[in-house]
C-alpha cells in the first residue's frame, strides 16, 4: 500500500448493493479477470471497458450494500482499482475489499466533492482525500492499525500467511 | 459509570463476543479476536478454498465445526455451478469434512444450520452469505462474511471483529390476522431503512417476540441484514431451547442482556392495529402499507413463496390455506420453493405440494432459486414480481428494470390469486 494514493475518479450514487456491482448471473464465474468484465455493469456500464489500473471509485452512502458476494471487490481489484472510498460502507464489502488488498476509506461528505474524471489524492496515515482539480478536501480517520498493516502485507492472504510461518496457534475451546 | 471502565452492563452482543474474545467485558469500537462456534459455507466457499492452500494452512483448524450446504444452484443448473460443487466436494474430502449437506440432503444454508442446531445460544457463528444474521434467533452472534475471511477463519478459527453498538427494538402487541413476522421486519425496515443498523447489532425484546416461534424469529433476524447490520438477535429462552433440545450439536452457552446494558438507540413499537405491508422497488426500505398499493392495481407477472426470508412450513402452511379453492390468475407464474429438504418432504406429507400445484403453481425443489436470480424464476425486462423473499434491487431476479415487491408469504399468494397485489385478508 502507497502512503499516497492518486488516481482518476469514477463516481457513484448512494446505496450501490453487490448486484449492481457484480450481477447474480455471474456468481459461478471465479476467474477474476472475466468477472472485470462485467464489474458495475448495472451501476455504471461504461466502467468495465473504460477503467484503468490505479483508478479511484468515489461512491455515496452503503457502498457494497447486499450479498456478501467477494466478486464485487475482486472484480475491481482485477481491474486494477487504486482506492475504493465512500460516504459510508456496507460492513461486508468493506471488509473483503480490505481482505483483497484494496485501500478502501470511509470519509464522510466525500462523494459531493468529485465529478467524474476529477483527480483525486489520498493520504491513508494523514487522514485526507483531495480534489486536486478544485483543491476542496475531507478528512477521514485513518483506518486502524490493524487494518493498515494487514493492506501492507498486500490482504489478508499474506498477513495469514505471515501469521502461520511466525507459528501463530489457533485458539483451544 | 463510565463504560470505558468496563464496568457497565452489557448486551447480548457484547456479552457474546466478550465470550468469544476471552475476556470478561467489552465496549462498542473495540476489537476482539473471536473463537468462532461455527463456520458454513454455501457456494461461494469454493473461493475459500484457493486462498486457504496460498495461505499455507496445514488442516482446517476444527472439521467438526465447518458446515458446508450448497443451496444456490441445486442441481447445478450451468457448468460454471457443478463446478463450483466440486470444489466443494474436493475440498471437503480432502480436509475430512463430513458436515456436507449435498444433492438430496440440502436446503438453503441457513435453514440447514438452524433444522440441524449447528448454532447454539452464545455462539459466534459465520457464514460466507449475507444472510447469516438468521441463526441471530438462536440467541447468537451470527454474521456473514466473504470467501477470502473464511480461508482465515479455517486456517485459524477465529477473526477479529469490532465490537458493535446495539440497536434495541422493543416489540410490543399482539400481530392481527393476515399480518405476520414479515410485515413486523417490513415495518422496521421502513423505520430504520438500509443504512439505520449498518455496523450495529440489532436486539429484538418484548411481549410480541416472546410469543413467537423461532421459524416468526428466524423472518426477523434475516432482514436486519438489509438495515446493514453485523448481527440481529434475541435472547435463548423456553422456545428456544424447546427447538434445540434434540438437535443441538454442540453445548449451549446461553447469555441474556444486562438490564443495564447500554443501547445506542431504542426503538419501541406496538404491533397492535398494524395491517400488511410492502417494501416497493427498488429497496427494501420503500416500505408502505400494502392497503396504499391494492387500489393502484399493480399487476404481476411472477409470484415467489420461497427464500432464507420465508419458505419454512409454517409459511408454506399459511400460504396454502389461503390458496385452497382458488386458482393462480392466468398469465401468472407461481413459484415455491421449500427453505429445505426436510421441509419439501413435511410439504409432501401435509397435501401442500398437491394444494400449490393443483392451484396451477409450480412447486421447486428446495433452493435460493428465484431470489437472487439464479435460476428457477428469472424475471425479463419489465416484469413484476411479488415476493416473500427479502431484497428487491435493480437486477436481483434478473432484468435490470424488473419491479419486485417484498410481502409476507400470505400476501404473495393473495397476489397469485389476484393477477395483481392484493390483501391476503380477503382470504382468510
Amino acid at each position: 500500500m502507497r502512503e499516497v494514493i492518486e488516481g482518476r475518479v469514477w463516481t457513484l450514487p448512494d446505496d450501490v448493493d453487490t448486484d449492481q456491482i457484480i450481477s447474480g448471473k455471474y456468481l459461478t464465474v471465479i476467474d477474476p479477470n472475466e468477472l472485470k468484465k462485467h464489474v458495475f455493469e448495472i451501476a455504471l456500464p461504461e466502467f468495465a471497458a473504460n477503467a484503468r489500473t490505479g483508478d479511484i471509485v468515489v461512491a455515496g452512502l452503503n457502498m457494497g450494500c447486499g450479498s456478501s458476494r467477494e466478486h464485487a471487490p475482486q472484480a475491481l481489484k482485477a481491474i486494477g482499482v487504486g482506492a475504493i472510498v465512500a460516504d459510508s460502507f456496507a460492513r461486508i464489502f468493506f471488509r473483503n475489499a480490505i481482505n483483497v488488498g484494496i485501500p478502501t476509506v470511509e470519509a464522510p461528505g466525500v462523494r459531493k466533492i468529485f465529478e467524474k474524471g476529477d483527480p483525486a489524492r489520498i493520504e491513508m496515515r494523514g487522514g485526507r482525500i483531495q480534489n486536486a482539480r478544485t483543491g476542496a478536501s475531507v478528512g477521514f480517520p485513518p483506518l486502524p492499525a490493524h487494518l493498515l498493516d494487514l493492506l501492507e502485507a498486500g490482504g489478508l492472504v499474506e498477513k495469514v500467511k505471515r501469521e502461520l510461518q511466525a507459528g501463530a496457534t489457533v485458539p483451544s475451546r | 459509570m463510565n463504560r470505558s471502565e468496563g464496568n457497565g452492563g452489557q448486551t447480548l452482543a457484547e456479552k457474546i463476543l466478550a465470550r468469544a474474545g476471552n475476556v470478561d467485558h467489552v465496549v462498542p469500537g473495540q476489537i476482539v479476536e473471536g473463537r468462532v462456534d461455527l463456520a458454513m459455507m454455501h457456494e461461494q466457499g469454493a473461493q475459500t478454498v484457493g486462498p486457504f492452500h496460498e495461505m499455507g494452512a496445514p488442516r482446517v483448524w476444527d472439521p467438526d465445526r465447518v458446515v458446508i450446504a450448497i443451496d444456490h444452484w441445486v442441481p447445478a443448473s450451468t457448468e460454471g455451478a457443478a463446478v463450483l460443487h466440486r470444489i466443494l466436494r474436493q475440498f471437503a474430502k480432502e480436509q475430512g469434512l463430513t458436515h456436507f449437506y449435498d444433492v438430496g440432503n440440502h436446503g438453503i444454508c441457513h435453514q440447514i444450520l438452524a433444522e440441524h442446531g449447528w448454532v447454539v445460544p452464545g455462539d459466534l457463528a459465520v457464514g460466507t452469505d449475507s444472510h447469516t444474521n438468521m441463526l441471530g434467533a438462536m440467541g447468537a452472534v451470527a454474521a456473514g462474511i466473504g470467501p477470502t475471511e473464511m480461508a482465515a477463519v479455517l486456517a485459524l478459527g477465529r477473526l477479529w471483529l469490532k465490537v458493535p453498538p446495539t440497536l434495541h427494538l422493543r416489540i410490543r402487541g399482539t400481530l392481527g390476522r393476515g399480518v405476520y413476522a414479515k410485515d413486523l421486519i417490513l415495518r422496521i425496515l421502513g423505520e430504520v431503512k438500509t443504512t439505520g443498523a449498518t455496523y450495529k447489532a440489532i436486539e429484538f425484546s418484548g411481549p410480541t417476540i416472546e410469543r413467537m416461534t423461532m421459524s416468526e424469529r428466524f423472518t426477523l433476524c434475516n432482514m436486519t441484514t438489509e438495515m446493514g447490520a453485523k448481527c440481529g438477535m434475541i435472547a435463548p429462552d423456553a422456545t428456544t431451547r424447546a427447538f434445540l433440545e434434540k438437535v443441538a450439536k454442540h453445548p449451549m452457552h446461553p447469555v441474556s442482556p444486562d438490564k443495564d446494558a447500554h443501547y445506542e438507540r431504542v426503538i419501541d413499537i406496538d404491533v397492535d392495529g398494524m395491517g400488511p405491508m410492502v417494501a416497493c422497488p427498488y429497496s427494501p426500505d420503500n416500505v408502505r402499507p400494502l392497503t396504499e398499493l391494492v387500489p393502484q392495481h399493480v399487476k404481476v407477472d411472477q409470484v415467489f413463496l420461497g427464500s432464507c426470508t420465508n419458505a419454512r412450513i409454517d409459511d408454506l402452511r399459511e400460504g396454502a390455506r389461503i390458496l385452497k379453492g382458488h386458482k393462480v390468475a392466468p398469465g401468472v407464474r407461481f413459484i415455491v420453493s421449500p427453505a429445505s429438504t426436510s421441509i419439501y418432504k413435511q410439504a409432501l406429507e401435509e397435501g401442500l405440494i398437491e394444494t400449490f400445484t393443483e392451484a396451477g403453481g409450480v412447486f421447486t425443489n428446495s433452493s435460493c432459486s428465484a431470489c437472487f436470480g439464479g435460476n428457477m424464476g428469472i424475471l425479463a425486462p419489465g416484469e413484476v414480481c411479488a415476493s416473500s423473499s427479502n431484497r428487491n434491487f435493480p437486477g436481483r431476479m434478473g432484468a435490470k428494470d424488473a419491479e419486485i415487491y417484498l410481502l409476507s408469504p400470505a400476501a404473495t399468494v393473495a397476489a397469485a390469486i389476484r393477477g395483481e397485489l392484493a390483501d391476503p385478508r380477503e382470504f382468510l
